[in-house]
C-alpha cells in the first residue's frame, strides 16, 4: 500500500501528531490506538497469559499493530506484570488468576490506604509516608518497611542511628523481597523497551512518553480512596487542598519523563474529574487548578499533555479551554464531539469518540458513517484525532479496521 | 423545633451538626422514631437536590455516612421495629460478574431507596445465576445492572439471557448503567433501558411502576 520506508513513516506519523497538537492542519486526521485488552482479544491470547508471559504480550501487540496499523501504538504496558504482582501480593488489585477470570480487565479495589489523620505525614514527607506506611499496607511482603528509618533525619550524625535501623531483620527481609520484585519488574520494563524499539523499526511511534495522573486522582485513587476523598472535599477541605499542592509536584515529576521524546506526549488519566463525580464548584476548587498548574509546568518543558477523560466531561469543557493554545490534547470520551469542538476549537485538539458498543455490535458501514460524520464536522480544520470513545476491550476486527482505514482515506486534508 | 433542625442539618450534609442534634434529642428523651423520620425526610431532600444537580456523589456518599452514624446512635434506644411506609416497588440491583465497581451501583441503590423503592442489593461481581435466584425469591418489578468494563456488554447480555431462560424476562423491566453504557448497549444486551445517572434510574423505575 505504501512504498515508504519505516523511517519515513515514523517521521510522518510524529509530524502528523505534533501538527494536530499544535493546531496546524496535518496531512490527514491521525488515528490513535489506546486499546486496553483488545490486542490480546484480537490475537487470541488471554489477559492472564499476556500478564504472565511478556514475550507473548509483545507478540500479540505486534499482531495487532501489523494488522490495524494505527498511527500510534500503546504496546503491552497495560498487561501489568503478574509475576511481580504475585511476589508483592499487592492487595488493592484483582487480576486474572487472582480473583478474576482469565480474560477480564484487572480492577482496583477501592479503599482507604491513607487514613484521614495521616494527611499531615504525607504533606510533610510524602516519600517517608509511602515508604513506611503505604508500601507495607499495599504489599504484605514489604511489611518490614514499617520500621524504615526516616531518611530526612540522617544529617550530621543522624545517619548512625538511621542506618543502624536498616539492620533490623524485618527491614532486611522486606528489602530482599523488594529486590526480588524489582528484578522481575526489570524484566518487564526491558520487554516494554524492546517493544518500543521494535515499533520504531516498523515506523510506529509510541503513544505515550510518560504516564501521569491528575493530582486529585493521585490522592484519591490509591491513597484516600474514592469515597473518602469525595467526602474530604466537605469534611476537611483545607487539608485536602494542602495535599493537592504536594500531589501537583508529584504530577510534574511523573510527567517530566516525557521531555525530549520524539513525541513528547504525557498521557494523563482523568478519573474522578468527570461529570458524575463532583459538582462544577468542586471541580474548579479541587480538581482543575492543580491539574492545570501541573500541565503548565509540563508544557514549559516542551511536553504535550494528553488528558484522557474516562467519561462524559461536557460540563468541564469551559475549564479545559483555559490552557495555552495548541499545547494540550483532550480525549473527551463519550462527550458530544460537536459541543467539545465548539468550546475547544482553536485552543486544543480533541480526540474521540467512536462508541465501543458500535465497534462491538455494529457493521463496518455503521462505523464508517460515524467516522465520516466526525471528520466532516469536528475534523474540518484539523485539531481532531480519531479514536475510540473508551479504552477498547472487544470489537469486531472488521469494525475497528473500518474505523482506521476509513480515517486514513477520507481523513486526508486537501 | 429540634426535628426541623435535624432535617436541615442532614439535608445540608452538615455531619457534625446532625450528629450533635441526634445526641441531644436522644439525651432529651425524644422518641427515636422521630429521629428516623427526620432522617428519611432529609434523605428525600438530598435525593431531590441530587436530581437538581445541586448535589453530586460527595454529598450522596456523605449523607449515607451520616445516616449510618445516626442509625448506630438510635438503634440501642429503638423499642419497636421502625414503621415502614408502603413501598412503590421492588428492585434487584447488582454489578455484573467480573466487575467489582460499586460506587455507581451504590448511588443508584441509595436514590431508589430514598424514592421509596424496596432495594435488594446483590453487591458486586454478581453471577447471572444469583440474579436469577434473587428475582425468583423477591419477585421484583425491576432489575438494575451496573457495569463499568467494556467487557460488561457480553456479560450483561449473558445475564439477561439467563433471566430469559429462567422464564422471568417478561416479569421484570431491566435497566443498565455504567460509564461505558448507552442506549445502543441497552439494545445489544437485551435490556429495556439505559440510565445515564441515578436520577435517570429513578425516573425509569417510577415510569415502570406507574406514574411519577
Amino acid at each position: 500500500m505504501s512504498d515508504k520506508s519505516p523511517e519515513q513513516l515514523y517521521q510522518e506519523r510524529v509530524k502528523r501528531c505534533l501538527d494536530v497538537a499544535a493546531l496546524r492542519i496535518p496531512d490527514r486526521v491521525p488515528v490513535f490506538g489506546p486499546y486496553q485488552l483488545y490486542p490480546y482479544t484480537f490475537a487470541g491470547v488471554t489477559l492472564k497469559q499476556a500478564m504472565n508471559d511478556y514475550a507473548l504480550a509483545r507478540e500479540a501487540c505486534h499482531k495487532f499493530r501489523d494488522y490495524f496499523q494505527p498511527d500510534l501504538d500503546f504496546g503491552p504496558v497495560l498487561a501489568y506484570p503478574a509475576p511481580a504482582m504475585e511476589l508483592l501480593k499487592i492487595n488493592w488489585f484483582r487480576w486474572p488468576g487472582r480473583g478474576l477470570d482469565d480474560h477480564v480487565m484487572y480492577q482496583y479495589i477501592d479503599g482507604e490506604y491513607m487514613t484521614a489523620d495521616e494527611y499531615d505525614e504525607f504533606i510533610y514527607d510524602p516519600s517517608h509516608f509511602l515508604m513506611s506506611k503505604w508500601l507495607p499496607r499495599s504489599f504484605p511482603p514489604l511489611q518490614g518497611l514499617s520500621k524504615w528509618p526516616a531518611v530526612r533525619t540522617f544529617m550530621w550524625f543522624g545517619w548512625t542511628g538511621g542506618l543502624a535501623g536498616m539492620a533490623a531483620p524485618e527491614v532486611q527481609e522486606a528489602l530482599r523481597n523488594a529486590a526480588a520484585a524489582g528484578e522481575e519488574l526489570g524484566r518487564w520494563f526491558a520487554s516494554l523497551g524492546q517493544y518500543a524499539v521494535e515499533m520504531k523499526a516498523k515506523g510506529t511511534p509510541q503513544l505515550y512518553a510518560a504516564l501521569d495522573w491528575a493530582p486529585f486522582d493521585i490522592i484519591g485513587d490509591t491513597l484516600r480512596g474514592t469515597r473518602q476523598i469525595l467526602m474530604d472535599m466537605r469534611r476537611r477541605p483545607e487539608k485536602l487542598l494542602e495535599a493537592l499542592e504536594v500531589a501537583t509536584q508529584l504530577f510534574i515529576e511523573y510527567g517530566s519523563g516525557a521531555a525530549g521524546a520524539d513525541l513528547p506526549f504525557c498521557w494523563i488519566w482523568m478519573h474522578k474529574g468527570t461529570r458524575n463525580f463532583m459538582s462544577d464548584e468542586q471541580f474548579r476548587t479541587f480538581y482543575w487548578p492543580f491539574l492545570r498548574k501541573g500541565m503548565l509546568a509540563l508544557i514549559e518543558k516542551g511536553i504535550i499533555p494528553v488528558v484522557y477523560c474516562e467519561a462524559d466531561v461536557e460540563s468541564r469543557l469551559e475549564y479545559f479551554a483555559d490552557v495555552p493554545k495548541g499545547k494540550v490534547i483532550y480525549h473527551v470520551s463519550t462527550t458530544d464531539m460537536v459541543k467539545a469542538k465548539s468550546v475547544l476549537g482553536g485552543i486544543a485538539a480533541i480526540a474521540g469518540n467512536v462508541p465501543n458498543v458500535l465497534l462491538l455490535s455494529g457493521t463496518p458501514d455503521d462505523v464508517r458513517a460515524y467516522c465520516k460524520k466526525l471528520i466532516d464536522t469536528v475534523g474540518k480544520d484539523g485539531g481532531f484525532i480519531m479514536d475510540t470513545a473508551l479504552m477498547l476491550d472487544e470489537a469486531k476486527p472488521e469494525n475497528l479496521k473500518a474505523m482506521i482505514d476509513f480515517t486514513k482515506e477520507y481523513g486526508v486534508y486537501r | 423545633m429540634m426535628k426541623e433542625k435535624l432535617v436541615t442539618a442532614i439535608a445540608d450534609v452538615n455531619e457534625e451538626e446532625a450528629l450533635r442534634l441526634t445526641r441531644a434529642m436522644l439525651d432529651a428523651g425524644e422518641d427515636p422514631q422521630l429521629i428516623l423520620s427526620a432522617s428519611s425526610e432529609a434523605m428525600a431532600l438530598v435525593g431531590a437536590r441530587y436530581d437538581q444537580k445541586e448535589y453530586f456523589l460527595p454529598e450522596l456518599i456523605l449523607a449515607g455516612e451520616i445516616m449510618k452514624q445516626i442509625g448506630e446512635l438510635v438503634k440501642p434506644k429503638l423499642r419497636a421495629q421502625a414503621t415502614q411506609a408502603p413501598r412503590r416497588g421492588k428492585v434487584v440491583i447488582g454489578t455484573i460478574a467480573g466487575d467489582i465497581h460499586d460506587i455507581g451501583k451504590d448511588v443508584v441503590a441509595f436514590m431508589l431507596d430514598v424514592n421509596n423503592f424496596e432495594v435488594h442489593d446483590l453487591g458486586v461481581d454478581v453471577p447471572a445465576a444469583t440474579f436469577v435466584a434473587k428475582i425468583r425469591e423477591v419477585q421484583p418489578e425491576i432489575v438494575g445492572m451496573s457495569g463499568f468494563l467494556t467487557l460488561a456488554f457480553d456479560q450483561m447480555k449473558r445475564t439477561v439471557e439467563a433471566i430469559k431462560e429462567a422464564g422471568l424476562r417478561d416479569k421484570v423491566k431491566i435497566m443498565i448503567g455504567g460509564a461505558v453504557m448507552d442506549d445502543n448497549a441497552a439494545k445489544y444486551v437485551g435490556a429495556d433501558a439505559y440510565g445515564a445517572d441515578a436520577s435517570a434510574a429513578v425516573k425509569l423505575a417510577k415510569s415502570w411502576t406507574g406514574g411519577n
